[in-house]
């Protein structure tokens, strides 16, 4: 079970995604799994071994180390991801529920309950997002790099220095990774203007519908209302056949 | 054979779970196995490399490693997940039998074609009958095992915590030596995430529990007012089934044939309507 396989399940939810959900979910998967998978894990590999103590005592760097990054950007980013990515399996069920109750194949409007459970969604990306943001300028005071950070907890004497490897492309990630999570912030803001829009449009048509139209039917109710007439009208005939022949 | 596969193998269980069944699935493959996978296994990768201990005696590293982590998290984990996951095997068990006895039966019965066969493996079984036992004995199972994993992790690793330091005092350690333990504060992270997400499947499985039980038990009220809702066997239904369904295939032919004579004989349309006026 891996980013692979994420991608298979969340492959599936982007057929009753809107066009902004699909260029989110690309953007997540091209700019963030991939660039974590393919460079960032790599930059962040060497973390605590090149991490250097200007010291001989040993336990020192282990402290220090562990004192001044509780849990790696690379973690934070890969919990970040698993937690966005997966109210959009809200998504994913309730649409198989409507498929199991109505026995279709087919693409589903997002309307109905499926509208809120798609804008629950959306709302749970967001707050995860940003609380995830958050916690990382928590923590990491800022989004900065430095090369050198003073220790001096115990077993250490006194003040030691000790200094982190790749500063700068630790730097230039963190930097990226956050443009593309304020992007991604970005997209489902948007898709949630346009769901409210397109709620609200339609909302207003109805009622216009039924201002102007009181005894309109739709084209199913009225397709429906022709068949059972056939078959009513089929079935006096049948009685009629059977008693005449 | 990897997690890949454990995930291919029980996907197909998940058609005849229930709703919680899958719920409890999901938060399985998404939030232990694919974290175990994608974000711990880094964090306690270096975890023998890293164990300084304050002493250059030869060997005492080792010694107070194996010491203090008998067994590695991740490697408990790791069992911890497959021990949950296969009582779900129980049921697709049990599942496979009753298709294999369906297709006895329809061949039996004289419907042992291709489309019927294809039929039996696509519908939904219901949870009844042994069918309801298996299911609830996974459950079950499913909670013990989580609940002896959680009590064994309490036993070797009490408090959940991960220490930044241990003092170890095991022969060839001259005297008592200070151990220093990597990453303790992100293991401590994951060590409660891992274990919020297992309290998370163990009310899962009970909430299964009581909902299989409920509607058990709703079932059989509901059979008890009404006897005559067929108290028969479970194929003794399923050849009823097969016999409405023919009977249903003749209606809609005859229907058909039916329309036909009405376009042919448009003389019939008239003793309707003259029927519809009376």
């Amino acid at each position: 079970m891996d980013w692979g396989s994420l991608h298979t399940i969340l492959g599936g939810v982007n057929k009753h995604s809107t066009s902004i959900g699909k260029i989110w979910l690309t953007v997540l998967f091209i700019f963030r799994i991939m660039i974590l998978v393919v460079a960032a894990e790599r930059v962040w590999g060497d973390e605590q071994d090149d991490f250097v103590c200007n010291t001989l005592q040993p336990g020192c760097k282990n402290v220090c180390y562990d004192h001044f990054f509780p849990i790696s950007h690379i973690r934070l980013w890969a919990l970040q991801l698993i937690f966005v990515s997966t109210p959009a399996l809200l998504v994913a069920m309730h649409v198989a529920y409507r498929r199991h109750e109505k026995k279709r194949h087919q693409r589903f409007r997002i309307e109905g309950s499926l509208w809120w459970t798609y804008t629950s969604s959306i709302f749970f990306r967001l707050i995860f997002e940003a609380v995830f943001m958050y916690a990382f300028y928590f923590m990491y005071d800022g989004f900065r790099m430095p090369r050198l950070m003073k220790c001096n907890a115990w077993p250490c004497p006194n003040t030691v220095d000790c200094f982190v490897s790749r500063p700068t492309e630790k730097t230039v990630f963190t930097i990226f990774m956050i443009a593309v999570s304020s992007i991604c912030i970005l997209l489902n803001v948007a898709e949630l203007c346009y769901l409210l829009t397109k709620f609200f449009l339609r909302r207003s048509k109805k009622a216009v519908n039924a201002k102007h139209h009181p005894n309109h039917e739709n084209k199913e109710e009225t397709k429906q209302n022709e068949m059972n007439e056939l078959i009513s009208d089929s079935c006096q005939n049948t009685v009629i056949g059977f008693t005449s022949s | 054979m990897n997690w890949a596969g454990l995930y291919a193998v029980l996907s197909g269980v998940n058609r005849h779970s229930t709703a919680i069944g899958r719920i409890w699935l999901s938060v399985i493959f998404i939030f232990r196995i694919m974290v175990l996978v994608v974000a711990a296994e880094s964090v306690w990768g270096d975890e023998k490399s890293a164990f300084t201990c304050n002493t250059q005696q030869p060997g005492c590293n080792s010694v107070c490693y194996d010491h203090f982590f008998p067994i590695s998290h991740i490697r408990l984990w790791a069992l911890q997940l497959i021990l949950v996951t296969t009582p779900a095997l129980l049921v697709a068990m049990h599942v496979a039998y009753q298709q294999h006895q369906e297709k006895k039966l329809l061949m039996m019965t004289g419907h042992g074609d291709a489309k019927h066969l294809e039929e039996v493996k696509k519908h939904k079984i219901r949870i009844a009958g042994s069918l309801w036992w298996t299911y609830v004995f996974s459950v079950v199972f499913r909670l013990l095992f989580e609940a002896v994993f959680m009590y064994i992790f309490y036993m070797i690793y009490p408090g959940y915590q991960m220490v930044r330091l241990v003092k170890c005092e095991a022969y060839p350690c001259p005297n008592t030596v200070d151990c220093f333990i990597s990453r303790p504060t992100e293991k401590t992270i994951f060590t409660v995430f891992m274990l919020v997400t297992s309290s998370i499947c163990i009310v899962l499985n009970m909430a299964e529990l009581v909902y299989l039980v409920v509607r058990a038990c709703a079932r059989r009220s509901r059979h008890n007012s009404n006897p005559s809702s067929g108290k028969g066997s479970f194929y003794g239904h399923k050849l009823s089934e097969y016999k409405q369904n023919e009977i249903n295939q003749l209606l809609t032919e005859q229907d058909g044939s039916l329309k036909d004579m009405l376009r042919r004989n448009p003389g019939l349309q008239e003793k309707g309507d003259r029927c519809s006026a009376c």
